[in-house]
């Protein structure tokens, strides 16, 4: 076991880029992939390592030294992928998992839209057969990485006159399609890391669906139970501005870490961090002698929003009015001010603190669940977002 | 790092929550005279645990500390009201780390009680010892002594190093917490036996370090069984035509009890491993327990508390009693200044 660390520390000192471009971010992942540290717990025949969580485990504890450019390879590997590994058909397995593997290819995953975030599955998207192929229309947004994505899974109505959930089906798509636009949209860092995406008679092939027809639900559910795993499966970058030990190190800097007050707030943050990452790896532990997280990754990625949330109060009572103006010049003030920037978006994306809350508290707990309203009416006559389906 | 308790670990929960179901008189100590229960006591001592840590040559069980806090978790479910921390936890610890051989067999055996004396803030308390006649004795005061009124020996930290004596004016003190005494002692020339120490502060880091592992265990259990209590409850209590646990307000905060409940337990499996396992790493592992716990475990009564309404605010329902301990425990040993004081201490020192 400590043969595969030194693997990996050794490969990763001689290997990380500095620079953060695309092309070089590829050619890092296919680097990754070459040297057999790509899909570390993937079975071998779709290009993975066949290893077991320990060596995954080991993975993550060392490149949390580093900060990778595999960020736009996220969604694929820790989402799109495995949902293909658990229902696409051999053919698709074989075309998509090896390039997704290699960051060849990129992905993104096309489940929100303007009317349709936590319930997604009021989405109005439509995908209409015609003759062999189906025809797609309707607009999805918020989606991560779109704009360099060769790849998307994508939720689409294809049955208005069934209740919400039953109507949908998953589809595997080209983004390079001309059908299909992509619009970078402004997230509140200034940055543009995701977009909306716009489909016009966007025509698939029969064999684009994941799953079966009419299960879009149950492939959504799947990826999503993917999603907080690989979300909430938390590394604490050591080079996050917010975590711990930096927050600490920059109240070093500005000769902060005598002041007692900054002394207890990082004292209670770093209770908090240790208390998060010993529940993670607790859960891995138990995953790894049979007892899989299931919605137990709810607390993971509830508490990580929490955590993130504390500690940008710690680093305003560290920096003051440092966090508030500072040189144009000095790097660290910027990366502060995005990591601040950044924070709220862990309590939206993947699911809110609310609805983490009532996973928590419907499928841990069995609390009695909501009224429900929807559930055995026709999409067609229910209202979604802010208006009727069309 | 072991974090999953093993099938044996396991076993000893069961054993422990099966005996404190049968035997735990909770209610005659809170609404009687008597600050603990004797029979309970008896019982716990019966099955190996008042000495669970006490190596075997000395009549104990020489287990490890994930086992002693699979106990005192159990004794934090059911707030059973025995002097298990105060004699099992404080003087135990103290006297093995003393190399003390005397005393610690009826320790551990349960047929005597042992408490700790030291300062609010863990340091020498203000009790002074003399030299006399090729012997010590001990005069002063100390106050909020765990247990004090129930002990038959006082393990007494002092400027002069550690001493053990067993005669001492007691006055039992009112408790917020009504289910662990605590009492004011006098000691008047109280003849006692010195023990040596290479390095006397060093002992009470250690005593104290592992004292912040076995308080985080009975917070654990307190907040598992508020947790455990308090979705019940959700799920039965009917208000506007629905169980209430089904308002997303109610369900909320039962799923962030749960989210608390969880990292405490995560902490907790860490720092007792830690204890056994790795003894270096152990004054940060306690330092950092108890500033995520102590506030948590205030919290999670209160909520749950909340939870309850108005049943919650009676006397007859348990809430009140897990909110005191909560309080209580909270503020033992100068309380989250201290706490915090000492974890930034660690951190400032690791970097
Ligand atoms: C950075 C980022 C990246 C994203 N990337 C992607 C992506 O790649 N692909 C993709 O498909 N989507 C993506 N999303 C969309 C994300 O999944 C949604 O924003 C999210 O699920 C919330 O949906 P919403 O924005 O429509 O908010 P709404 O659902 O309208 O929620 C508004 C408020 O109401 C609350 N609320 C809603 N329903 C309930 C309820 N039942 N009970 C209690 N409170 C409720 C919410 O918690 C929230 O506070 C991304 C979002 C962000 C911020």
């Amino acid at each position: 076991m400590s043969e595969f660390r030194e693997k990996v520390r050794a490969w990763l000192a001689e290997n990380v880029p500095g620079d953060e471009d695309l092309e070089s971010a590829k050619r890092f992942q296919a680097a990754l992939y070459d040297a057999g540290l790509s899909g570390i717990t993937w079975p071998t025949e779709f290009g993975g390592q066949g290893l077991t969580a320990a060596e995954q485990q080991i993975f993550d504890s060392e490149v949390a030294n580093y900060d990778l450019p595999t960020s736009v390879f996220r969604i694929g590997m820790g989402m799109c992928g495995p949902t293909i590994v658990d229902l696409g058909t051999p053919e698709q397995k074989a075309r998509y998992l090896p390039p997704l593997l290699r960051g060849d290819e990129i992905w993104c995953q096309l489940f929100s839209e303007p009317g349709a975030g936590s319930d997604v599955a009021s989405l109005q998207t439509r995908a209409v057969r015609d003759g062999d192929e189906w025809v797609i229309n309707g607009q999805k947004v918020w989606t991560t990485v779109a704009h360099v994505a060769d790849f998307g899974a994508l939720l689409a109505r294809t049955d208005a006159d069934v209740p919400k959930h039953q109507g949908l089906t998953m589809f595997l798509i080209d983004m390079r399609d001309p059908a299909v636009t992509v619009r970078p949209l402004k997230d509140m860092t200034g940055r543009a890391p995701f977009n909306e995406v716009y489909f016009e008679d966007l025509r698939l092939p029969a064999d684009a669906v994941l799953g079966r027809v009419g299960q879009g639900w149950l492939a959504a559910v799947t990826m999503l139970g993917h999603e907080r795993v690989s979300i909430g499966g938390f590394v604490r970058k050591r080079n996050d501005p917010l975590a711990h030990a930096n927050l600490a190190e920059t109240a070093r800097r500005f000769g902060r870490d005598v002041d007692p007050v900054v002394r207890a707030e990082l004292a209670k943050l770093y209770a908090a961090e240790r208390a998060l990452v010993l529940f993670n790896t607790r859960l891995r532990q138990e995953a790894e002698a049979g007892t899989p997280p299931g919605a137990r990754g709810s607390v993971a990625k509830l508490a990580g929003a929490q955590l993130m949330q504390q500690a940008v109060a710690v680093a305003g009572t560290i920096g003051g009015p440092r966090v508030t103006a500072w040189d144009p010049d000095d790097a660290a003030g910027d990366e502060l001010a995005l990591a601040i920037n950044q924070a709220p978006s862990s309590s939206i994306a993947g699911g809110t603190d609310q609805i983490q809350r009532t996973i928590i508290g419907d499928r841990i707990l069995g609390l009695p669940r909501e009224p429900v309203l929807d559930r055995d009416v026709p999409f067609r006559e229910l209202r979604v977002g802010t208006q009727r389906p069309a | 790092m072991q974090l999953v308790l093993d099938s044996e670990q396991q076993q000893l929960r069961s054993t422990v929550r099966k005996l404190l179901a049968d035997h735990n008189h909770l209610r005659s100590v809170v609404d009687g005279d008597e600050t603990y229960d004797r029979v309970l006591w008896k019982h716990l001592a019966g099955l190996g645990l008042t000495g669970l840590v006490v190596p075997e040559e000395h009549g104990g069980a020489g287990a490890g500390h994930v086992e002693r806090c699979v106990v005192l978790e159990e004794l934090g479910r059911a707030l059973a009201p025995v002097p298990f921390f105060a004699s099992a936890v404080l003087a135990a610890d103290a006297l093995m780390a003393l190399g003390d051989t005397e005393v610690l067999p009826a320790l551990a055996s349960g047929e005597k009680i042992g408490a700790l004396v030291v300062s609010q803030t863990w340091g020498p308390s203000a009790v002074t010892a003399t030299e006399r006649d090729g012997g010590w004795v001990l005069d002063g005061q100390a106050s909020f002594v765990i247990s004090g009124d129930v002990a038959d020996v006082f393990v007494v930290y002092t400027s002069d190093g550690w001493f053990v004596a067993e005669e001492a004016q007691r006055k039992t003190l009112t408790t917020l917490d009504p289910t662990r005494g605590q009492a004011k002692l006098e000691f008047a020339a109280a003849p006692a036996r010195r023990l040596d120490a290479a390095d006397p502060a060093a002992v009470l880091e250690k005593v104290r370090d592992l004292a912040s592992v076995a308080l985080a265990a009975e917070q654990a259990g307190g907040i598992a069984k508020v947790l455990e209590t308090t979705v019940e409850y959700a799920k039965v209590r009917v208000q506007f035509g629905r169980a209430i646990g089904s308002y997303q307000a109610v369900k909320h905060a039962c799923a962030d009890l749960y989210s608390t409940s969880e990292r405490v337990e995560s902490l907790l499996r860490h720092a007792a491993w830690v204890a056994d396992n790795a003894p270096e790493e152990l004054p940060l592992a306690a330092a950092a327990i108890q500033v995520f716990t102590a506030p948590a475990c205030f919290e999670a009564a209160r909520s749950g508390l909340q939870l309850h309404g108005g049943i919650g605010y009676t006397w007859e329902h348990d809430a009140h009693l897990y909110y005191k301990r909560a309080k209580s425990s909270e503020l033992l040993f100068g309380g989250q200044d201290e706490q915090l004081a000492r974890l930034a201490g660690c951190l400032a020192e690791g970097s």
